[in-house]
């Protein structure tokens, strides 16, 4: 066990794929029994970076350390205390949900009895199904199984790659809600996903895009970072307001978020009223306008126009 | 590594294809070959060269052409007519009696008979062969029953393949075939099918070490392959008569050898190869096209160039037919094929030791 | 031609896979030029109905016409008037941006010239006619998301079905996408998109949610926050799809 307050530490780790540099000099550290979230498209780097990690890949500068161990030098010890979700579902679907749950139980050398206790939410939800193959199973079950499977040599540290991808609402709420429960047993878990709602779920996220980390901390402080003031706009016409709004002086930027349109400006030089009757002026009559509270996504947007720019 | 061992069989037992591959194919391929060479031997044309004719070449030529096995072809003159009428495709074999045949015959010399046979078909050349041998000596039997007459033996000559490979010889390369296949294609499949699947990311982070994943994949197929060469032997015993000469210990000593390199080469394979469809294009045309062109099963060594005999000995089957080939046809023990085994060993060991090193403990 | 006001009628659709229903009588119209949000959660019968829409699979029964054309005689005079893209599968990746553009025309028939011109013209609205001769592979997600939405509807289709269109799309490109749809309806091309963001949900003009194979509720997005007491079409999406039986 390593003995820092750091579960991971990451220290400019870079690596490239022939010109493609897909991870440019990330540094951050993970602290013991959180959850760390990387939200951040496709693209990104998560998953390179999340291979480096695991000992997957080695990275081309940068050192890593996970518990205390190298994740180079120390890949085996590592290798042990280490459990991994690959973005794909990489389970055996010609196997049954049981014997899978052997197999990995089988190759760590892990009593599943001794460990039930941490799976036994999960797999309780597919227990009905253990005589099923993996692969008749539906998206959320296989998600459950693979987690299980990951969970079963009770490793210290959990690195889940993208988990709830292309799996529904309720689904996602359910994985989440074991996440929860997980870190409660005392697991730290480094989580990557493209869905920004999610990012208010972890307890500290970075925010990736090309490789680079836009931004580290809770999720609350990087909201309360946000430099603009927001509006939340609704109106029938919703480009052509979106275009509207754009082109008001005082306006940095408009975007349409769910049937709303959020309008970031500089804070404090206009007011709701003002941008309501601006709007009128312009023949939308009808808009609606609150103040409202930037999110995870408000903060992506901005950050990742920032750094375009 | 139990798990590991239980996990491979379950794959293999619940993909209806493997099972096919595995079991069916040694059943196909046994039952095909075996039917696919003529056993029997019917209206084979022959011709004949006599510059004799007298009653005895007559009497001869009688009982081969009133035989249900050959058709009377041409009468030739000259060697080089025989060769003429073989490259035409005209006969299977040719009769060539000597001069003064009875002369000789009657003042108690030996006078020969020479059959000349295209054996660029080797079994039917063999077949051919021994049947017209059968007819020339019963002839003779039953004709000169008096023991004092010298009994004529007809001196053999076959064209294009003089080694002449012999009517069993499909089943040594059968089994070197589908022992190459099976182990070498599949075990590079299974591999390579975890590779494509994502699995062999998890198997990777996980304390398994590279020996123990090679051997884990390994070891249902050395069971499975030894099956199988098993059931060949029994299916060619009893279907086709096939005998083993030599010893059985040995042969399946020998099996286990080849089917371990065959297995390394497989695991080989896997690791230049990202998902099943290379495997298999590797696994066909670096494993099956050699084994099957330049083993020797089909295309004997000798009668090839150098380059591809120079090419045939760094083909594994081809020692290991060579190995079989002495147990089963000639019954011949390890003092005749010490080398071979020495050199299947030795390539099996390097491929262990390249497939071992190469097995890349990361991904890319 | 078709001149009705629908661009998609499915009356009474039903699927089954031997004792499994895939879809239970689904019934649901979709007017012409507008987007229609087709929710569900994984499993609930979505791929299937797509699949029968496009012409790809006959239902069991029903009563269904995609761009006027009958789904169980007309399913190839469907596929002339459809475009289709999916998260998935969308351009060829070894292939330059122009030849994707110049198969796909090729396949709809168009003639040379109209590919070169529609080419141009789509390249010009994404802005990046440079990157014309580019691999697919080499360019990144977002612009391909974007080119291969431009290739479904280079055609003009009638309806471009879209599955999934924007999973992992960074959160401007998906803006940007969003505003590409907008624009295609406009056109007064029909827009049938599924996805699992529930923002995205309330930029359609009508969603219907499936559960377990039924259409558990169509609607507008007001109507329907409205109808379940919900401030979010997540917590409609949520509510409905909780009470999902055969989750399996």
């Amino acid at each position: 066990m390593g003995t820092s307050e750091y579960a991971i530490e990451c220290a400019s780790i870079s690596k490239s794929y022939g010109k493609v540099k897909a991870l440019q000099e990330l540094s951050f550290s993970v602290k013991k029994g959180e959850i760390f979230g990387f939200i951040g498209p496709d693209g990104a780097g998560k998953t390179t970076l999340f291979r480096i990690l695991t000992t997957l890949l080695l990275p081309d500068t940068g050192t890593a350390l996970v518990d205390g161990l190298d994740v180079v030098k120390d890949y085996k010890a590592l290798r042990r205390i280490l459990g991994y979700m690959p973005g794909r579902f990489s389970l055996y679907q010609d196997l049954t949900v049981e014997e899978n749950l052997q197999f990995f139980a089988g190759i760590f050398q892990a009593d599943i009895r001794e460990n039930y206790y941490l799976i036994r939410d999960i797999y309780e939800q597919i227990a009905p199904f253990a005589k099923r193959k993996a692969g008749k199973l539906s998206g959320g079950m296989k998600q459950k199984l693979a987690l299980s499977c990951a969970l079963i040599h009770k490793p210290v540290v959990l690195v889940l790659d993208e988990p709830t991808t292309g799996v529904d609402a309720v689904s996602r709420r359910e994985f989440w809600e074991m996440l929860i429960r997980l870190k409660n047993d005392g697991i730290t878990i480094v989580v990557a996903t493209p869905y920004m709602d999610e990012a208010t779920l972890c307890d500290r996220v970075a925010l990736i895009q090309h490789g680079r980390i836009l931004a580290t901390d809770t999720p609350q402080a990087i909201t309360n970072a946000f430099p603009w003031q927001l509006f939340e706009v609704k109106s029938t016409d919703t480009l052509n307001m979106i275009n509207l709004l754009k082109q008001h002086p005082e306006v940095h930027n408009a975007d349409m978020f769910g049937e709303t349109v959020h309008v970031s400006v500089k804070p404090g030089r206009i007011s709701a009223d003002d941008l309501f009757s601006y709007l009128q002026e312009h023949g939308h009559l009808q808009s609606e306008i609150i103040q409202g509270n930037p999110g995870i996504e408000d903060c992506f947007i901005d950050l990742m126009r920032m750094t375009n720019e | 590594m139990k798990r590991f061992v239980i996990k491979e069989f379950l794959h293999i037992f619940r993909d209806t294809r493997s099972m096919i591959i595995l079991f069916g194919m040694p059943l196909v391929q046994v039952l095909l070959f075996g039917f696919a060479i003529t056993n029997e031997v019917k209206d084979v044309k022959v011709s004949v060269v006599d510059p004799a004719q007298d009653e005895v070449t007559t009497a001869i030529r009688n009982s081969l052409f009133s035989s249900a096995y050959f058709l009377k072809g041409e009468i030739l003159y000259s060697q080089n007519e025989i060769e003429e009428s073989f490259r035409k495709g005209k006969n299977k074999m040719v009769v060539v009696f000597e001069n003064d045949f009875a002369g000789k015959l009657g003042r108690g010399e030996k006078p020969s008979i020479q059959l000349i046979a295209d054996a660029s078909d080797p079994n039917t050349a063999n077949l051919v062969v021994n049947y017209a041998n059968g007819i020339i000596n019963n002839h003779f039997q039953t004709l000169y029953t008096n023991p004092g007459l010298p009994v004529v033996v007809p001196e053999v000559r076959m064209m294009y393949n003089p080694a002449l490979a012999g009517v069993y010889m499909f089943v040594p390369g059968i089994i070197t075939v589908l022992l190459m296949l099976v182990s070498a294609m599949m075990t590079s499949i299974s591999i390579a099918r975890e590779k494509e699947l994502g699995t062999m990311e998890v198997l990777l982070v996980s304390p398994l070490k590279p020996i123990q994943i090679v051997a884990g994949k390994v070891l249902p197929y050395v069971l499975l392959s030894f099956i199988n060469a098993v059931s060949i032997l029994l299916l060619s015993y009893f279907v086709f008569g096939v005998p083993v000469n030599g010893s059985v210990v040995l042969l399946l000593a020998e099996s286990i050898l080849f089917i371990v390199l065959a297995l390394s080469l497989g695991i080989l394979i896997s690791t230049v190869s990202n998902n099943q469809q290379t495997a298999m294009m590797l696994s066909m045309f670096a494993l099956m096209l050699p084994t099957i062109l330049l083993s020797g099963f089909i295309f004997p060594v000798e009668n090839m160039p150098d380059i591809l005999q120079w090419l045939s000995a760094l083909m594994p089957p081809r020692w290991f037919i060579q190995i079989i080939k002495s147990i089963m046809l000639k019954g011949t023990g390890l003092a005749y094929f010490w080398k071979e085994t020495l050199i299947l060993i030795a390539m099996t060991i390097v491929f262990i030791l390249v497939s071992v090193k190469k097995f890349k403990i990361r991904l890319a | 031609m078709n001149s009705a006001a629908y661009a998609i009628e499915a009356q009474n659709l039903v699927k089954r896979f031997g004792s499994f229903t895939a879809n239970d009588n689904l019934s649901f119209f979709v007017k012409k030029g507008e987007i229609f949000g087709f929710l569900g959660a994984n499993g609930a019968g979505k791929t299937t109905a797509i699949r029968i829409l496009c012409g790809l699979s006959k239902p069991t029964s029903g009563k269904i016409s995609v761009a006027g054309f009958n789904v169980f005689t007309q399913a190839e005079k469907i596929k002339q008037r459809i475009g289709y893209m999916s998260q998935r599968f969308s351009l060829y990746e070894d292939l330059t941006v122009a030849e994707n553009f110049r198969f796909y025309g090729g396949i709809y028939g168009m003639s040379r010239d109209q590919i070169r011109q529609k080419t141009e013209e789509m390249l010009g609205k994404l802005n990046i006619a440079e990157l014309r001769d580019t691999i697919i592979a080499s360019l990144p997600l977002g612009i391909r998301q974007k080119l291969a939405f431009s290739v479904a509807i280079m055609h003009s289709p009638e309806i471009v079905f879209l599955d999934e269109p924007t999973g992992g799309v960074d959160p401007i490109t998906r803006r940007q996408f969003w505003e590409m749809i907008y624009q295609a309806a406009a056109s007064g091309i029909t827009v049938f998109v599924t996805t699992h963001y529930m923002d995205e949900a309330e930029y359609c003009h009508r969603i219907s949610i499936m559960v377990d194979g039924r259409i558990e509720a169509l609607g507008t997005p007001a109507e329907l926050k409205a109808v379940h007491h919900a401030l979010s079409m997540n917590d409609v999406f949520i509510k409905l799809a909780r009470k999902a039986v055969n989750k399996e």
